[in-house]
């Protein structure tokens, strides 16, 4: 049963193959039996996931059409949750019990869902390997040597590890792109205000954004029908009608031009990995495309641009874990300066506390210019980059990272070092477009990832175009090696 | 970087850096810093900054009430309150 895709469960629940009920006991015995090995889920939530899917059962006999009715998934723990622990990976909210839910969570429960549980992820989302997690890091399935990628390992791990069918997820910098790319799954960060961050635990504002990781694109089209709603909750969400991406998967490519940035097959890009996406670009123009090469001239700002933005966006996001209203407080404060800066000292991990020091020295007086101000200038000619580049081509492809999955503690010798496996990643983040990476083969028995990147809102072609492909090969076909 | 800059960025963040991780501290985020000191050598002559990637404004709303009082759901999870106050050590003496 674990082998099936969201759109096989739909088909095999209404056709009596197996109750949701039945299928969620089966994904909680998978996750108890199995997970030890990836360490990819923070909790659990057995005895709810089985009410909702008694509930779900009860709605299909009843005649319930959505697809997602029954079928087990799981939220990355920084999606709030009523009444279940939502932790961001942080030893600050370890006790953190939201009384509400993020419009996310709430939109798949009316889909009728089952949430399995809450899953692992770098520390406040920040960080490429999941190593940073106060719950510890996350193991590739397909190495248990080597990091998943982050900040949303956990949720690509249990997908490519088949502990959940599909996986919600956020991408600030690459978060949904490189862990999928680095297990072998299919992501999609869709475009900026797309997706409510209602409820969902703010890393940088203006970055952020939800999305899902899945076995396929098709499935990934089914969770953006559900995932996808204008909030008025959330003041950065736009107002714009919902497509069903479901509906032009099968459109044909022929006649799209794929735009290929020559910047992004430089000495960074390990060359296995780099011949690997060159074969699925050829595999492209089998389906019809015209393939241009492009220049996104100012790539190369973009990490340092990502890297003053984002820390200081953080350090004002977290300016409200303080101990006074929820989540960790340090014991026998003195005084409240000592309430605030122990309680943030003793429980932000090393890596958050220097994104919010480099925010708050970027955002400081007689910094700010230099710093935060030239970043933001910068960020617009990232943006116009792609805006020049879409007037002539319909998709731009690329790799998502530039090689497999790394080993444990390879590099953390010094934060840039991490910083720059995001170089393909981080700009689509900036310009707020939609990304995806969904698996274009294997480099030493690693998964490595295809990157496609559409114009604003046009995660309807992006996900067509991943469909096509999936359709004409097999690389996402391709399971982790079982641990059991 | 130094101590004193890191003592000083530690003290507007409200975070404790203890004495024995300042110099680390201080390291990584030199590192940090001379990566994004790459942005300086950008041509930004007459760039408009972007805050949003679509130069979105902030949507307003009718000034009516909508939210129902949660108080005690909210409450619930905090460290300490009383007659629906958050307690914090004494400020003023």
């Amino acid at each position: 049963m674990h082998a099936n895709t969201i759109a096989q469960i739909a088909r095999d629940l209404r056709n009596k193959e197996y109750s949701s009920e039945e299928l969620t006991q089966h994904y909680l015995d998978r996750i108890q039996r199995l997970d030890p090995n990836y360490n990819s889920f923070i909790s659990v939530t057995a005895e709810q996931a089985l009410e909702q899917a008694r509930a779900a059962d009860k709605q299909l006999s009843e005649g319930n059409d959505n697809p997602l009715c029954g079928v087990p998934i799981a939220h990355k723990d920084i999606f709030c949750t009523d009444g279940v622990r939502t932790s961001c990976g942080s030893k600050m909210l370890d006790n953190f019990v939201p009384p509400y839910d993020a419009t996310v969570v709430e939109n798949y429960k009316n889909a009728g869902a089952v949430s399995l549980g809450k899953l692992n992820m770098d520390e406040f989302a920040m960080g490429s390997s999941n190593e940073t997690s106060f719950y510890g890091p996350v193991k590739n399935p397909w190495d248990t040597n080597c990091v998943p990628g982050g900040s949303s390992g956990g949720s690509a791990a249990a997908v490519a590890a088949q502990l959940a069918v599909a996986a919600t997820a956020t991408d600030t910098g690459g978060s949904i792109r490189q862990p999928a790319s680095l297990c072998g799954v299919t992501g999609l960060k869709p475009t900026y205000g797309r997706v409510s961050r209602w409820g969902m635990i703010a890393y940088a504002s203006s970055l952020d954004q939800g999305g899902a990781i899945t076995r396929t694109a098709e499935d990934a089209a089914i969770m953006m029908n559900t995932m996808a709603s204008y909030d008025s909750k959330d003041s950065t969400c736009i107002e714009r009608e919902v497509p069903d991406y479901t509906a032009t998967l099968n459109d044909s490519l022929q006649g799209m031009t794929v735009g290929i940035p020559k910047e992004y097959f430089g000495e960074g890009l390990n060359a296995e990995t780099g011949a690997r996406v060159e074969a699925a670009i050829e595999e492209y123009k089998k389906l019809g495309c015209n393939i241009k090469e492009i220049s996104l001239p100012h790539t190369d700002l973009a990490i340092p641009a990502y890297y003053v933005i984002a820390p200081a966006e953080c350090s004002a996001n977290l300016s409200r874990f303080d101990g006074v209203r929820y989540g960790y407080r340090c014991e026998d404060p003195k005084d409240l300066g000592d309430l605030y800066k122990r309680s943030r000292g003793e429980a932000f991990g090393e890596e958050v506390k220097r994104r919010i020091l480099v925010g708050s020295y970027a955002l400081s007086a007689g910094y700010y210019d230099a710093y935060y101000r030239k970043a933001q200038q910068v960020r617009r000619l990232i943006k116009q980059d792609f805006v020049d580049a879409f007037s002539e081509v319909d998709v731009i492809m690329g790799p998502t990272a530039t090689a497999p999955a790394f080993e444990f503690g390879s590099k953390n010798a010094d934060p840039v070092a991490m910083y720059l496996e995001d170089i393909y990643t981080i700009s689509v983040n900036l310009a707020g477009l939609p990304g995806m990476s969904i698996p274009c083969g294997l480099v030493n028995d690693k998964p490595v990832g295809l990157q496609l990147i559409g114009n604003y809102f046009e995660e309807g072609r992006l996900l067509n175009a991943a469909h096509q492909f999936q359709s004409a090969t097999e690389h996402h076909l391709k399971t982790a090696p079982t641990h059991d | 970087m130094d101590r004193s800059e890191i003592t000083r960025l530690a003290e507007l963040a409200r975070i404790e850096i203890t004495e024995a991780t300042v110099d680390e501290a201080a390291s990584s985020i030199t590192d940090v810093l001379k990566l994004v000191d790459q942005l300086q050598a950008a041509d930004t002559d007459g760039v408009a900054p972007m805050a949003h990637p679509m130069d979105a404004t902030q949507r307003l709303r009718a000034d009516q009430v909508s939210e129902e009082n949660r108080r005690e759901a909210f409450q619930a999870i905090a460290p300490e309150t009383e007659d629906g106050l958050y307690l914090v050590p004494k400020v003023i003496d």
